[in-house]
């Protein structure tokens, strides 16, 4: 169920973004998603990408700070409230969310949202309890 | 000069050179002997050398003995280098240490009187007398500079007034209303007052301040010329260093060439900070201090980490006490900011302790608008990364706390990316200075 998410800490300088995935398309690397969350010294930008362990590895051959996390991936009906309904149900089961961001693809009608809980597993079981769909990790880095 | 203020002690601080040099051994051989009965870490030292203080016979002797340095400080911390038992202690003050602890010294009734003493020398010196208001903007506290200060004006007979420092608007309200004319605190603040005034239209000229006594960080004769155009005064230096007592080690007659050292309460030597050899006269070098009359915190051989030089010429002043130039820097790499001493290694402990690994930073200090500021370049690991911006930034704030609490100074802290600093032979280069000395 869980998605393995990767985080690389750049500064907030020019050149920094691109030198990021300059490095993972010489290596043949494809980004499905990501977030940047920043402030005026240094961003952390959230990649969920196909193959996280050789992103890890080209990443600190190239003497990058980062980092392997755990979240999962969503499908949210494509339609008004569609997000509401899903953020009710994890309000109801007091997990919360740490982060969150969209997928540009889309699963078949549905959208697809990346979430960083504080309890993943709860999430989880919430979530499937609910009938939400959770993507499977090659699925998502499939879309 | 063609007028030339009294000089506060006119038999000690124009005594004959001869005269003086046997006071010195007398007073040394006195030292020596308090120290080798009171003080451990004397008793060792001396006896690792083979040294009796009765061998002591002339001043070059002096140069055959240990140096004392702030290690040992920090090894007998905190009462472990007192001379007397503390009910004869009636003063303690502090300075930061090279590590967590600070240096703790302490005064006994007849130590606060030489203090005053020497501080009343140089204020005199700079032509402060009972008819000036003196306005301290030291911080009253651990740190030696406004007690020093305001014991020598009370002595003097001055009206002083305790400001303490911050709070400028405060400051220049009294300095305006109360009509101070002797103004006491660190060369970079009397420039922050100065820009104050500017901004608030006060002109300096309508202030009854003539006179500025300035201390407790380096400052640049280009400095001096600013603050003396700015606030409209005559701008003077004095040195001192709570180890050895505080204020009143050395400060500047009118005549503004050097310090006059307090030669019969403080041996000064000039040496080479690598070899340790004492320099000949008038070299270049750091200096080495030995107390000659301290009773709580007698200090033999102290090496203070300032670099200057000892001009022993007769001062058009009268004086016959030698003069040390401005100091020119450090043997350490002791900072001062704000008037606070900072040493990296206290930095690199704090950081050891929240990364629980040894850190790579670097320390970068400016001079915005005549204050000093501290930003501490973190190079982030993965240790210290988090994926969630929130820890993130907490991190940051606890590592700010941290510094600011062992330092006594606040820092910035900015995380950086690995490989930032730069490395030179492997070695890192810790300590950008950009203010302009």
């Amino acid at each position: 169920m869980k998605v393995e998410q990767i985080s690389i800490f750049i500064e907030n300088k020019s050149g920094r973004l691109a030198e990021v995935t300059g490095i993972l398309g010489e290596a043949g690397i494809n980004i499905r998603a990501l977030s940047l969350a920043d402030t005026s010294d240094f961003g952390i930008l959230r990649l969920i990408i196909k193959d996280p362990e050789k992103a890890l590895q080209v990443l600190r051959e190239h003497n990058f700070t980062v980092s392997k996390t755990d979240v999962i991936g969503v499908e949210v009906p494509d339609k008004p409230g569609g997000l509401s309904s899903i953020l009710k149900i994890l309000d109801k089961n007091n997990v919360n969310v740490e982060y969150m961001y969209a997928f540009v693809e889309r699963s078949g009608d549905n959208a697809v949202i990346i979430f960083r809980f504080d309890n993943i597993d709860e999430a989880i079981s919430a979530l499937t309890r609910n009938g939400v769909k959770i993507l499977k990790g090659e699925q998502i880095t499939s879309i | 000069m063609d007028h030339q203020p009294a000089i506060w002690n006119q038999h000690a601080e124009c005594l004959p050179r001869e005269q003086l040099l046997k006071l010195q051994l007398q007073r040394l051989q006195h030292t020596l002997h308090s120290v080798a009965t009171h003080v451990p870490c004397y008793q060792n030292k001396f006896k690792n050398c083979g040294f009796e203080p009765e061998n002591l016979q002339t001043l070059e002797d002096l140069g055959k003995l240990p140096f004392t340095t702030k290690e040992d400080l920090r090894l007998n911390y905190p009462y472990g280098m007192f001379a007397v038992p503390m009910r004869d202690v009636v003063r303690i003050h502090s300075s930061s240490g090279t590590t967590g602890k600070p240096t703790v010294v302490g005064y006994t009734k007849e130590d606060i009187q030489t203090w005053t003493e020497l501080v009343a020398r140089f204020m005199t010196a700079a032509g402060v007398t009972n008819e000036d208001i003196v306005h301290i903007a030291f911080g009253y506290g651990l740190f030696t500079g406004a007690f020093g200060l305001h014991y020598g004006s009370e002595a003097i007979g001055a009206s002083v007034i305790p400001m303490s420092g911050g709070n400028t608007d405060k400051q220049l309200m009294i300095m305006q209303d109360y009509r101070s004319s002797a103004l006491v605190c660190t060369p970079s603040y009397g420039l922050t007052l100065a820009d104050r005034m500017e901004k608030q239209g006060i002109d300096p000229r309508s202030l009854a301040l003539r006179v500025g006594l300035f201390g407790a960080e380096p400052w640049s004769e280009q400095m001096r010329a600013e603050v003396e155009q700015r606030l409209d005064i005559i701008a003077t230096d004095n040195y001192g260093l709570s180890e050895i007592m505080g204020p009143g080690v050395a400060g500047e007659c009118l005549c503004r060439k050097g310090m006059h050292l307090a030669e019969d309460h403080f041996i000064a030597e000039i040496i080479d900070p690598d070899t340790g050899q004492v320099l000949p006269k008038g070299d270049v070098g750091e200096l080495v201090l030995t107390s000659l009359t301290k009773q709580a915190f007698p200090m033999v051989r102290y090496r203070t980490r300032d670099i200057t030089r000892i001009d022993y010429e007769t001062c058009e002043c009268g004086r016959t006490l030698a003069r040390m130039e401005k100091t020119r820097g450090r043997s350490d790499d002791m900072l001062i900011i704000k008037g606070v001493n900072v040493f990296p290694t206290q930095i690199e402990e704090v950081l050891l302790q929240i990364e629980g690994t040894e850190p790579h930073y670097q320390l970068f200090i400016d001079r915005i608008n005549n204050v000093d500021s501290l930003e501490i370049q973190i190079e982030v690991n993965e240790k210290i990364f988090f994926d969630e911006m929130k820890q993130q930034r907490t991190f940051v704030v606890e590592a700010e706390k941290k510094l600011a609490s062992v330092l006594g100074v606040s820092a910035k802290v900015k995380l950086v990316e690995p490989s930032t600093i730069v490395r030179h032979e492997g070695k890192a280069v810790r300590v950008i200075d950009r203010r302009q000395q």
